[in-house]
């Protein structure tokens, strides 16, 4: 059912080219709302949802674009459809707006918008392009989600906190408190520790994919190991 | 015409026309999303409003009586704020200030200070700080009670010696390591009921046009 190109796509944006830990780009928002899970989750689907936007309808236009000004018309596009999805937000989902904050218009400037559109988007169908946002803005959100775990439990011992912002004070409950009566740690919540974090995830992800190649050259003279490997 | 020149028009008309049609988009976006926001905004407002006001004390739409407050240095204000009257049966119940604590750890405490009628505190919130988080974050009343502190208190009760915390000599309590912040804002608040004091008639005074349906 689905193409291998599809597939390409889905596993580039999600793993071999993850925007947060391989193309290290986005990282503003990336390292300063990802001080919790509910921030970070809610950060990376709004970044989402603008990516897949903005890549679909940039990859339906990209014909009338002119080259030499394609740069400044993506900008154009993507500062609209930011602030429509912004105006939405905060006539429709008030608390998430409110939790977003000033994260939400800068979605403009996360270099990961436009660097899909412009290497992929502009060049591609429109189908394609949007897999192509969504998986990419998907890698993101895991990034995130990952790292505002790490921060959260870390700095303040607890998993979900401010989740009754985001879904209304029945979620209150739904607060994990997983370290009871933690003092906390400060350097987690503040920039300093999305900094560290994202290194270690960084690190890690390095790790294991060397730990794969090893793995791989090692069983080399098989033939089907070294496709496997491919 | 030469071919350099035709190109640059055409892209810039092409460049135009993109401009004019995310102009409209954005136009339109925002006329549809208008009464929402404006909506929600009251809202919020008013929830926070609310919160600083005695329940059930009150029975008008203090966010209707809304009345300019000038910028005063008692209250911290650089720019002119708002104070929300509060009613009960027309007369007045509390009012509703907004002050700035402007010496906290990082900048500005913005503040919304209940005031009976009678002068006792009804309530304080902080409607926007950059304290530390985790440290300097506990005036939030999502974070802890300490904001509370302030409820029932007056200009006279504590003494003006008093109204400090507790490491000045004062009777307000603060979490150790973080006494920037707490000083901050019960300074604020104190100064405020001084204001008060001064501006208790012109307040208090239910707005000329008081016939809202």
């Amino acid at each position: 059912m689905i193409s291998a190109e599809s597939r390409d796509i889905i596993v580039n944006g999600l793993w071999k080219q993850n925007p947060g830990i391989v193309q290290i780009l986005g990282l503003c928002p990336l390292l300063a709302i990802s001080n919790n899970v509910v921030n970070a989750l809610s950060l990376g689907l709004a970044t989402t949802l603008v990516m897949a936007l903005s890549s679909g309808s940039i990859a339906v236009l990209r014909n009338l674009i002119p080259h030499e000004i394609r740069i400044p018309v993506f900008v154009l596009i993507i500062a609209a459809l930011v602030t429509m999805v912004e105006l939405a937000m905060h006539a429709w989902m008030l608390p998430l707006y409110v939790v977003l904050g000033v994260f939400l218009p800068l979605i403009t400037t996360n270099c990961i918008v436009l660097a899909r559109v412009e290497a992929f988007a502009s060049k591609r169908s429109t189908l394609h392009s949007m897999l192509d946002a969504t998986a990419m803005g998907l890698g993101l959100t895991a990034v995130l989600v990952t790292l505002g775990t790490m921060r959260e439990i870390a700095g303040k011992g607890t998993l979900l906190s401010g989740i009754d912002l985001a879904l209304g004070p029945q979620a209150k409950a739904w607060v994990l408190h997983v370290i009871p009566d933690y003092q906390g740690f400060l350097l987690a919540i503040l920039p300093p520790g999305a900094f560290i974090g994202l290194g270690l995830l960084i690190a890690l992800r390095n790790a294991g994919e060397s730990l794969r190649a090893e793995r791989a050259a090692r069983s080399v003279p098989t033939p089907q190991a070294g496709e496997a490997a491919a | 015409m030469t071919p350099a020149l035709r190109e640059t028009i055409s892209t810039s008309l092409t460049l135009l026309v993109f401009s004019v049609v995310c102009a409209g988009l954005l136009a339109g976006s925002f006329v549809a999303t208008r009464p929402n926001i404006e909506r929600s905004e009251q809202l919020e407002k008013m929830r926070l409003v609310e919160q600083v006001l005695p329940k059930g004390g009150f029975d008008n739409d203090p966010i209707a009586a809304a009345r300019p407050l000038p910028a005063d240095a008692l209250l911290g204000l650089k720019r002119p704020g708002v104070a929300y009257l509060a009613t009960q049966a027309g007369e007045p119940a509390a009012v509703v200030l907004e002050a700035v604590a402007p010496d906290g750890y990082s900048g500005e405490i913005r503040l919304l200070i209940g005031i009976r009628a009678d002068g006792r505190v009804a309530g304080v919130r902080v409607t926007a700080h950059r304290e530390t988080p985790g440290l300097g974050d506990y005036i939030e009343v999502a974070k802890s009670n300490w904001i509370r502190q302030f409820d029932d208190k007056r200009l006279d009760a504590p003494a003006a010696e008093a109204w400090k915390v507790r490491k000045d000599g004062g009777q307000f309590d603060y979490v150790a390591g973080a006494t920037i912040t707490p000083r901050a804002v019960v300074k604020a608040v104190h100064k405020a009921l001084r204001y008060f004091e001064m501006h208790r008639d012109a307040l208090l005074r239910p707005a000329p046009s008081g016939g809202r349906p």
